[in-house]
């Protein structure tokens, strides 16, 4: 990793964030275990740094939409932890006001637009908010994550053109995580590389060690950058890793131990932290001090979500259509 | 008042919503340089340039969804597909995100969005660009679909639709576009969610909507001569139903015909009838008699096409049925 010149707080708070999402995540399944959480759980375990490198590097006023594995993106925009927790726990207080649950986590005063259960299917959303965004002459990128199972839908390709063809501020941010469920981009695709298929809509691409936060900021500010200058369109792939199943329902029959083992052995939070250690900026003590800010951090967001109420039956119809004036 | 066609009434309502909200845009295949495969978007390039007016790829997905993403954001776009069997290559963004945005964020966020189409047959288009599939979307919570028959309406409605703030599925049809009616002049409305009586009448009500609300007042017309007298219910509206107007009108006729040029199975008039039933039961003196499309891809033979279709005289047919 490269000196940086971020500040030493900052830092920090990277690491704070990789491990909020990490506590929370675990959190989360034993909740989910626990059967205080129902449905799909999908986690964002191993890929903290993806996560973390590249939601830091957007300004205050751009825009995200994410996929169903979004728990941590809603943390790193700054979503309360319990407003989350509450939503995976189906209660009025989440942020969907619990008619969405973990997949669909939607809190606009923190950017997040949405996370969506069908796959690549958010794809074109994130194109007409950055056809609003272009419309009304603003200053602004829409930040649009998937998967790399995502790039073998249509809408992925359609939308990658449209971006193109009107020279829209998106910036495509491939997740790949080496899985689609069971499938790997191997199996699944004709290109084992998903920026190749960018490169066929003419679209600046390149890819970046997702297990290295730093390496992620820097490719996200510089595209972001890029998008800023010109309006156009650019897509970045993280090479990452799901350390847990593709949901909470997975014997993981698909993968050996030997290849997870492996994988963990580079888990983005470790090298982070041995990083920060080398430059004097992490002591141990420190380390400690924040990590038990995080643990506490988390018990007080899952003690909020099991304290709120769930949603009033008689408001099972309410928002099934937008009545004048409501946002 | 002055006499236009639907598609100058269309026309009219595009272009006075887009100079009163700059919000408004339109998205789809052809509706700029080609001025609209149907040319409902005439002259609207010129006028208001291709920020406005954007003609899009081939790519339904891409358009719908991104109608989606911009009316998330407090734009109202009007979406084109160029017609309702195209459609089906971006149902996904209608009903996993139009239809559902709203809801399962919690009403933090609203899609006032309206995709205009035209559906139906009759035009020798064979099997793949004659269908009728309106119904699929009036199945969907969080979706309005809303079908005008007069020029009137087709202007009201579509300035209704385009301030709604909910997805509007706005339907149009091929054999509308050159039909003449009065258009009052200046700013009106037309309500979405309520049917409307096209013609009363005591014995028997014929419940259609879109261009089988044409057959039904022909239909209408021929049981005047043997002194029956028909009342057509245009519903106008298939999600919200204005089930009121419809059960307050079989509760004055007895009898009920419904007619629609999609196919029976499952279809509007099945919904209609199962409506009756419910609330107008002890009303009822026959049967209620459903016509509607034959139960085939529609073939292009002008002969078979026209026995595929409903006509005026299979409505009279089913009427004397219930009439019997």
């Amino acid at each position: 990793m490269k000196v940086r010149t971020e500040k030493k707080e900052q830092l920090l708070d990277f690491y704070r964030q990789m491990m909020l999402i990490r506590r929370f995540e675990e959190k989360a399944a034993q909740l989910y275990t626990q059967a205080y959480i129902g449905g799909y759980c999908h986690l964002n375990v191993g890929e903290e740094a993806t996560v973390v490198g590249a939601l830091s590097a957007l300004g205050p006023d751009d825009y995200v939409v994410s996929n169903y594995r979004e728990h941590g993106h809603a943390l790193t925009l700054g979503s309360d932890p319990g407003a989350v927790m509450a939503e995976l726990l189906g209660k009025e207080t989440g942020v969907s006001r619990g008619r969405g649950g973990s997949m669909h986590l939607f809190d606009p005063e923190h950017r997040l637009y949405g996370g969506y259960g069908i796959v690549g299917g958010q794809i074109p959303l994130a194109v007409g908010m950055a056809m609003a965004v272009q419309y009304r002459g603003q200053d602004r990128v829409v930040m649009c994550l998937f998967g790399e199972g995502a790039t073998n839908i249509g809408a992925f390709h359609e939308s990658l053109n449209m971006a193109k063809v009107y020279r829209l501020p998106v910036l495509f941010l491939c997740v790949n995580n080496q899985y689609a469920m069971g499938s790997t981009p191997n199996e699944a695709s004709a290109v084992p590389e998903m920026v190749t298929k960018a490169l066929a809509y003419d679209m600046p691409a390149e890819q970046v060690d997702g297990m290295d936060l730093l390496e992620v900021r820097d490719a996200t500010l510089r595209n972001v950058e890029q998008i800023r200058e010109t309006g156009e369109p650019r897509f970045l792939e993280a090479i990452t890793y799901r350390f847990r199943g593709h949901s909470m329902a997975d014997a993981g029959r698909y993968r050996t131990q030997e290849e997870l083992r492996r994988w963990q052995e580079r888990d983005p939070i470790n090298t982070f932290v041995r990083y920060l250690e080398d430059e004097g900026v992490l002591t141990q003590e420190l380390r400690e001090q924040i990590d038990a800010s995080v643990e506490e951090e988390v018990e007080r967001a899952t003690q909020f979500a099991m304290d709120s109420p769930a949603p009033d039956v008689a408001d099972l119809y309410k928002y099934v259509y937008a009545e004048d004036g409501q946002q | 008042m002055a006499t236009k066609t639907y598609r100058e009434a269309l026309n009219e309502a595009l272009r006075e919503e887009m100079h009163r909200d700059p919000d408004v845009f339109i998205i789809g295949e052809e509706v700029g340089k080609f001025e609209g495969s149907y040319r409902v978007t005439q002259g609207l390039l010129k006028e208001f340039g291709p920020m406005r007016v954007k003609d899009a790829p081939i790519s339904e997905t891409a358009i719908i969804g991104s109608g989606v993403g911009a009316a998330m954001l407090g734009l109202r776009p009007v979406v084109e597909i160029m017609t309702i069997n195209f459609i089906l290559v971006g149902i996904d963004q209608v009903v996993s995100n139009a239809a559902k945005i709203s809801y399962m964020f919690g009403g933090r966020a609203k899609v006032p969005l309206v995709i205009r189409t035209p559906g139906g047959g009759g035009h020798q288009l064979g099997a793949q660009h004659s269908q009728s599939l309106e119904h699929w979307f009036a199945h969907i919570p969080g979706m309005k679909v809303v079908a005008p028959t007069t020029p009137m309406e087709a202007k009201g409605m579509l300035k209704a639709s385009i301030r709604d703030d909910n997805p509007v599925l706005f339907l149009e049809n091929l054999a509308l576009y050159n039909l003449r009616g009065d258009v009052p002049d200046g700013e009106y409305e037309v309500p979405l969610g309520r049917a409307d009586i096209k013609r009363e009448g005591e014995d028997i009500s014929i419940i259609a909507h879109s261009r089988s609300v044409q057959l039904a007042l022909q239909a209408a017309e021929k049981l005047e001569q043997d002194g029956v007298s028909a009342e057509v219910v245009d519903v106008r509206s298939l999600r919200p139903l204005d089930r009121e107007t419809i059960v307050g009108s079989v509760r004055k006729t007895n009898r009920a015909v419904t007619v629609e040029e999609g196919w029976m199975s499952y279809g509007i008039g099945a919904e209609i009838a199962a409506t009756l039933v419910d609330e107008a039961f002890d009303y009822l003196d026959a049967p209620i008699k459903r016509v509607a499309g034959r139960e085939v891809p529609m073939p292009y033979s002008k002969v078979l096409e026209r026995a595929a279709i409903p006509s005026a005289d299979d409505v009279v047919a089913a009427a004397r049925e219930a009439l019997a």
